[in-house]
């Protein structure tokens, strides 16, 4: 199935007897869903943009690249920077707005520029009776009702089909650069970049790759890098030489470059950066990679190594990425949240035609 | 405005639940005599007042979920209440309902440097946050006008923004998690102290709930390394129609200032007369502050008046020092209470995409005219919330509805040119029979939905943000 109108999508729904597999580009989804497949990709195109207001609003379907082509030529992007995962997790495919929006997608810049979640502004969907729901719009501060606009964001397609969503941007900065201390134990590492976190230098991102450095990123007016370069270069100069990276180290670090093709399983932990190092201490991973100051750590483990039951109790969550195994994908909810989960896709999806393990 | 009509069951009980609160808390947690339940009759939209059946006064999230559950189990309705500073009536108490206040609730639990965060009591006040931690050189960003006074129960509860959301957002963008209690009294964790919380964002559904979901008894909160320094430069237009060009070419240009306040000429002449800020006789006035080392400052300011000079500024001040600071943003900051001098008024809280906004400050100069009022506008120009405010005689009859009419009107002018009906004050009692304007029946029905999961007796906040008529069927259930 693959409609071209969201009133298409609307019907098809309204009439499905069965399961549904919602997908956009096929790039991100983490856990297999049965059902017949629903492609979102008759849903394209842009549908405002307005480079002086700083707004965005596009179809679900609508394949991110284009998107950035589009962006790009008045010098402007999305401002929370899409990981592309599919060399961690083998697939082939574009990747949608839709999914994007649907996985809360969001990079280095996090810490900085917010998640997903808090550049968008606007959607519209068709929730599991349906029906078409709209809520937020085009403008960046608008507290008129319940915010379903966050709900959607992240929620893996178990509310809803997305179909239009708005995006508040952000202009490309003139330039950037990126400074790196090597040799670097996670735990003095992590304190480095909270050190660089707690300074008025606006860092837009702060991540330890063991075995290649601790990176930290600024971005801006040139005058103004080079001025919070050097800053920051005397603030850190306590924890080694801190050089100018040679490469932009960035991309590799958004798209978990060095586990793409490595045999293992893939987990992301969320946690408080303070408390990162020890976790993994703990859980001897074949490889970590720390984002977000620390408080996003990516890991290579054992096929099969049951992280969550090795961290126990802990502040934070962790998602197995990729893997063979039969552990749960995402993080075991308390009860009462569990509850909560449960009630809104009671509400939204009462025939339970999106289906999955969140 | 109407309001439901008291539950006269409850009514009928209200000894035996008072007996039951006062048998639950401590002595001064429980408020039923009418003398002082006054001062909680109303929040700040002071136009609807009523008592309420009692004010709880609690000081621990287990006192919070004691009310709660016993009010609960008695089929009693919940107000719950900041520090009482909403502008749209979403604290507004009903008569069979009593108001659950968080003000003694306002403690630091937690403050960490290194993972940049502060957990607090919901009923701190949000300057007081800031306070906290400004010594050591961090602040909350969230700055809602009314930041020496609000809560940040009230701020989650509207999802509060200021003058300097352009740069660092509202109050969605800088909550990390919070304890909430649930109508049936279960204390939930929602989020923490970490960035990214997994599952659905129940967190973000929560902020801006106004009060319909749960009540929040403490939160987590992003906080940010202070800036090295800030400086604002004032500037003057010939027209509304250029300053707002003015605004689109400085955000295309790549800067992100920190605020970009706009005034028109009935709030800079109402301003001058009030405050003397010696503001520049002009038709619209900007205000845009920027942040960093003197260095960045004056380089971000040299490229503003680059930007601002191709539109011909009849006015360009930039300031050089503390003092000169102080007397640009004197004007801004006492518009309010200068409006206060021309009369009673109304404050709006539309929100417009930034491209609408000559057209839209015309029309609602034509708007205005045909109602034989005054309006003067001041708002956020960097991120379209505008605050018009239509200035009426309180003591004449039939004035305040004239004034409501077109409050109206001009949000309904916001919506059908693609904004909404409220920025950060929230829809309330104020904006709820609008509702209609800016939704459908079925967008209303999904928000309704998350309301029905979370309190499903639908007991929080009564009568507040939706239409009575599509609450109708819940509310009698």
């Amino acid at each position: 199935m693959q409609p071209d109108t969201e009133a298409a999508l609307a019907s098809l729904i309204a009439g499905a007897s069965g399961k549904i597999a919602v997908t956009g580009g096929g790039t991100r989804r983490l856990d297999a869903v049965a059902g017949e497949p629903l492609s979102t990709a008759g849903l394209t195109g842009i549908t405002l943009y307005e480079p002086g207001a700083l707004t965005l609003v596009v179809q679900a379907g609508t394949p991110l690249d284009v998107i950035e082509t589009t962006l790009t030529t008045e010098n402007q992007r999305l401002p929370f920077e899409v990981p592309d995962l599919r060399g961690l997790l083998g697939r082939s495919g574009n990747s949608t707005i839709g999914g994007t929006v649907a996985a809360n997608a969001s990079g280095p810049r996090r810490i900085q520029a917010g998640a997903c979640r808090d550049s968008l502004i606007g959607v519209r969907f068709v929730d599991g009776t349906g029906t078409v729901v709209k809520n937020g719009g085009r403008v960046m501060k608008n507290v008129t009702g319940i915010d379903l606009v966050k709900l959607m964001a992240g929620s893996q397609g178990r509310l809803g089909v997305l179909t239009e969503v708005a995006f508040k941007l952000l202009p490309v900065p003139e330039t950037a650069a990126t400074l790196v201390l090597h040799g670097l134990d996670d735990a003095t590492a992590i304190t480095a970049l909270s050190s660089a976190l707690t300074s008025p230098f606006d860092v837009s991102g702060a991540a330890h790759w063991p075995g290649h450095g601790t990176f930290i990123r600024i971005e801006g007016f040139a005058t103004s890098v080079a001025y919070r370069s050097a800053e920051l270069q005397r603030r850190l100069a306590g924890f080694g030489t801190v050089d100018a990276a040679a490469d932009d180290p960035w991309p590799a670090i958004r798209d978990v470059a060095p586990f793409h093709g490595a045999a293992g399983d893939v987990w992301r932990l969320s946690t408080t950066p303070s408390q990162a190092p020890a976790l993994v201490a703990r859980l001897a991973p074949r490889q970590a990679l720390y984002d977000w100051g620390g408080g996003l750590v990516w890991l290579l483990t054992d096929e099969g190594f049951d992280l969550r039951a090795a961290l126990g109790p802990f502040a934070g969550h962790a998602t197995l990425i990729r893997s063979h195994s039969a552990l749960p994908t995402f993080h075991p909810e308390p009860a009462p949240i569990a509850a909560l989960t449960r009630g809104l896709r009671a509400k939204f999806d009462p025939r339970g035609l999106f289906a999955g393990a969140l | 405005m109407d309001m439901p009509l008291p539950d006269a069951s409850v009514i009928a009980r209200r000894s035996r639940i008072l007996a039951r609160l006062a048998a639950a808390l401590p002595a001064d947690a429980l408020i039923s005599d009418p003398v002082e339940t006054r001062a909680y009759e109303c929040d700040a939209l002071t136009a609807y007042r009523c008592l309420p059946l009692a004010v709880t006064l609690p000081r621990t999230t287990t006192e919070v979920a004691t009310i709660l559950r016993l009010c609960h189990e008695e089929g009693v309705k919940v107000i719950p209440r900041g520090a009482g500073t909403s502008l749209a009536g979403g604290s507004l108490p009903t008569a069979d309902a009593v108001v659950l206040g968080v003000a003694r609730m306002n403690a630091v639990l937690e403050t960490d440097y290194p993972n940049r965060f502060i957990r607090v009591q919901s009923g701190r006040t949000n300057l007081s946050v800031t306070g906290a931690v400004e010594a050591d050189g961090f602040f909350y960003a969230p700055d809602p006008s009314s930041q020496l006074a609000c809560a940040i129960a009230g701020n989650i509860g509207m999802n509060s923004g200021g003058a300097h959301c352009l740069k660092y957002g509202v109050t969605t963008n800088n909550l990390l998690g919070v304890t909430m209690v649930t109508m049936q009294g279960d204390i939930l964790q929602i989020g923490g102290p970490f960035l990214d919380a997994g599952g659905l964002d129940l967190l973000g559904v929560i902020c801006g709930s106004e009060g319909q979901l749960g009540v929040v008894t403490e939160a987590w909160l992003r906080i940010l390394p202070k800036p090295e320094g800030a400086r604002p430069v004032l500037m003057g237009f010939a027209s509304n129609e250029v300053a707002g060009a003015c605004v689109s070419d400085i955000i295309k240009g790549g800067l992100l200032p920190v605020a970009i306040e706009f005034m028109d000429r009935p709030c800079i002449e109402a301003t001058e007369a009030f405050a003397h800020a010696g503001y520049p006789d002009c038709e619209a006035l900007l205000i845009i502050e920027v942040e960093g080392s003197p260095a960045e400052i004056d380089d971000q300011l040299a490229r503003i008046k680059t930007i601002a000079q191709r539109h011909n500024p009849v006015a360009y001040r930039e300031s050089r020092s503390e003092e000169e600071a102080k007397r640009i943003w004197l004007g801004r900051k006492s518009a309010f209470g200068a409006m206060g001098q021309m009369g009673d008024y109304i404050c709006l809280d539309g929100t417009i995409p930034v491209s609408e906004l000559a057209h839209v400050l015309r029309r609602i100069g034509e708007l205005t005219a045909s109602y034989g009022l005054r309006v003067a506008n001041v708002f956020h120009a960097g991120d379209g919330n505008m605050h018009p405010l239509i200035i009426f005689d309180a003591n004449k009859p039939g004035d305040l509805e004239l004034a409501e009419a077109l409050g109206a009107d001009i949000l309904r002018l916001c919506v059908e040119v693609g904004g909404c009906l409220t920025g950060e004050h929230g829809v309330g009692v104020e904006k709820r029979d609008l509702m209609h304007v800016q939704f459908t029946r079925d967008d209303m029905e999904a928000q309704l939905r998350v309301k029905d999961v979370f309190d499903p007796d639908w007991l929080l906040n009564p009568a507040k943000v939706f239409p009575l008529d599509v609450t109708a069927s819940r509310r009698v259930a």
